[in-house]
C-alpha cells in the first residue's frame, strides 16, 4: 500500500486537502455552525421549552379543573344526601305529627261524645224525675176526682159504674189529644 | 457531467463531443482521478483559484442557513411548514444521534452536530443535483476541514475534562496484564489520536469519491454506447444503472451524513466522560 502511494507520488493523490478548499470548507461550515448555534438554535429552543410548558400547563390546568369539579361533585352529592336524609325526616315526622293529630282527634270526640251522652242522660234523668213527680201529683189528684166522682155518682148498678168509667177514661184521652200531658 | 467528459477526452481525441462515443474509435472514457474531479477556476484573485467544488460549499452553507432561517427565524409555539420540517430535522438529530451518544448532557453540542450533519448532507446530496453534480465531500478538502473540528474539539474537552494525563490514561483500557498492555497501549493511544480522525474523514471522502465515479461510469457508458442498433439495449442497461444507482447514492449520502455524525457525537460524548 505504502509503495503503491510512494510509485503514485508524481500522480495528484486524491488524500491530499487542496488548503483554499480546506479553508473555504472550514468557512462555509462554520458559517453554518455560527448561525445555528448563536441565533436559530437559541430560538427554537425557546419555542419548543414554551410549547413544552403550554402543554404542561394545559394538562396541569385540566388536572385542576378536574378535580374541582370532582370536589364540586362530591358536595352536591353530600347535599342532596343531606336534603333525603331532611325530606325523609320532615316526612316521618309529619307522619307521627299525623297519627297523634288523629289520636288526640279521636280521644277529643270519644270524650265529647262521652259528654254529650252523659248530659243527655243527665238530661234525661232529670226529666224522668220532674216526670215523676208531676205525674205522682197528678195521679193523686185524678185518683182523688175519680174517687170523688164515683162517690159522688150512686153507685147502684153495673152500668151507670162502667159508663162513668168510660165516660172518665173518655176525658183523658180528650185531654191528651188536646195537648195536656196524659200523664 | 460534460465537464468531465470534456477533461476526459481531450487528452486523446480533440472533439469531445465526438471522441466520447463508441463509434469514435478513441476507446471509453473511463472516469478518473483527478479528471472526474477536477474543474478549472471560476476566477482568480492573485494566486487564489475559486473552483466549482468551493462554490458548491458556498452554496451549500448558503442552503442549510436558508432552510433553517426560513424554519427557525420567527418559530411559532404552533409551528407551520418549514418550521415543521426543521424540527424534525433537529429532533432527528437529537434523539437519534445526540441522546443515545451522550445523553441528556451532550445538548449543548446539538448545534454542532446539527451544522454537522446537513452540512454534509447538503454537500452530498449535491452528486445528484443537476448542474452541481459533484459531492462536494468527495474533495478530500472538506471532509479533513470538519474532521479537524472534530478532532481539535474532542481532544481539547478530553483534555479538559479527564486532564491531559487522565485523557491519555483512560485511552488504554484497565485490568489489562501488563504483557499485553506493552502491545495495546501504543494501539489505543494510536487509535485516539490517528486512526479516528483518519478514518472519519476517508470513510466520508471514499464513499462519496466512489459513488461520484459509479454514477459517471453508467452515465458516460449510457452516452458512450448509444446508437440506432442493438447497441441502445447497452445504452439503456447503462442509464437503467445511472437511475438505480442515482436511488442508491441518494441513500448513502444520507447515511454517511448519519455516521459521521453520530461518531463525531460517540467521540465528544467519551471525551466528557472518563474512563473507557
Amino acid at each position: 500500500m505504502a509503495a503503491k502511494f510512494l510509485a503514485a507520488a508524481a500522480a495528484p493523490n486524491p488524500l491530499i486537502p487542496h488548503w483554499p478548499e480546506l479553508i473555504i470548507g472550514a468557512v462555509a461550515f462554520l458559517i453554518v455552525f455560527a448561525l445555528l448555534a448563536k441565533v436559530l438554535m437559541p430560538r427554537i429552543s425557546k419555542t419548543l421549552a414554551e410549547r413544552t410548558d403550554q402543554i404542561e400547563g394545559g394538562l396541569k390546568r385540566a388536572e385542576d379543573a378536574q378535580t374541582e369539579a370532582n370536589k364540586v361533585l362530591e358536595q352536591y352529592r353530600a347535599q342532596l344526601a343531606d336534603a333525603r336524609h331532611e325530606a325523609a325526616r320532615l316526612r316521618e315526622q309529619a307522619k307521627e305529627e299525623a297519627a297523634q293529630i288523629v289520636a288526640q282527634g279521636r280521644a277529643d270526640g270519644v270524650a265529647e261524645r262521652q259528654r254529650i251522652i252523659d248530659s243527655a242522660n243527665a238530661q234525661i234523668e232529670a226529666d224522668r224525675q220532674q216526670a215523676l213527680t208531676t205525674l205522682r201529683a197528678e195521679v193523686g189528684s185524678l185518683a182523688v176526682e175519680l174517687a170523688s166522682r164515683i162517690v159522688g155518682e150512686s153507685l147502684a148498678d153495673e152500668a151507670r159504674q162502667s159508663r162513668m168509667v168510660d165516660r172518665f177514661l173518655t176525658e183523658l184521652d180528650e185531654e191528651a189529644a188536646s195537648g195536656v200531658p196524659a200523664r | 457531467m460534460t465537464a468531465d467528459v470534456l477533461a476526459l477526452a481531450a487528452s486523446h481525441c480533440l472533439n469531445p463531443e465526438i471522441s466520447a462515443h463508441l463509434k469514435s474509435g478513441c476507446g471509453y472514457p473511463a472516469p478518473s482521478y483527478p479528471g472526474s474531479f477536477t474543474y478549472g477556476p471560476l476566477f482568480q484573485i492573485g494566486s487564489f483559484t475559486f473552483n466549482k467544488p468551493m462554490l458548491l460549499a458556498a452554496i451549500c452553507a448558503v442552503v442549510v442557513v436558508g432552510f433553517f432561517w426560513a424554519a427557525f427565524a420567527k418559530p411559532k409555539i404552533v409551528p407551520r411548514g418549514a418550521q415543521n420540517l426543521g424540527e424534525m430535522g433537529i429532533l432527528f438529530v437529537r434523539d437519534e444521534i445526540l441522546r443515545p451518544m451522550m445523553g441528556k448532557r451532550g445538548d449543548g453540542f446539538l448545534p454542532f452536530l446539527v451544522a454537522l450533519f446537513f452540512f454534509i448532507w447538503v454537500m452530498n446530496v449535491m452528486e445528484i443535483i443537476p448542474a452541481a453534480q459533484f459531492p462536494g465531500m468527495s474533495e478530500i478538502a472538506f471532509p479533513a476541514a470538519l474532521m479537524l473540528m472534530v478532532y481539535g474539539t474532542y481532544t481539547y474537552l478530553g483534555i479538559r475534562h479527564q486532564g491531559l494525563g487522565g485523557y491519555f490514561r483512560n485511552m488504554i483500557p484497565s485490568g489489562v496484564p501488563a504483557g499485553i498492555l506493552v502491545i495495546l497501549a501504543p494501539v489505543e493511544i494510536l487509535q485516539y489520536i490517528i486512526v479516528r480522525p483518519f478514518t472519519l474523514m476517508v470513510r466520508l471522502f471514499a464513499n462519496m469519491f466512489a459513488g461520484h465515479i459509479l454514477i459517471l461510469v453508467f452515465t458516460l457508458a449510457t452516452w458512450y454506447l448509444i446508437s440506432a442498433g442493438i447497441g441502445l439495449l447497452w445504452s439503456a442497461t447503462s442509464f437503467v444503472l445511472t437511475v438505480v444507482l442515482t436511488a442508491f447514492e441518494l441513500l448513502i449520502q444520507a447515511l454517511q451524513a448519519y455516521i459521521f455524525t453520530i461518531l463525531t457525537a460517540q467521540y465528544i460524548g467519551g471525551s466528557l466522560e472518563a474512563g473507557h
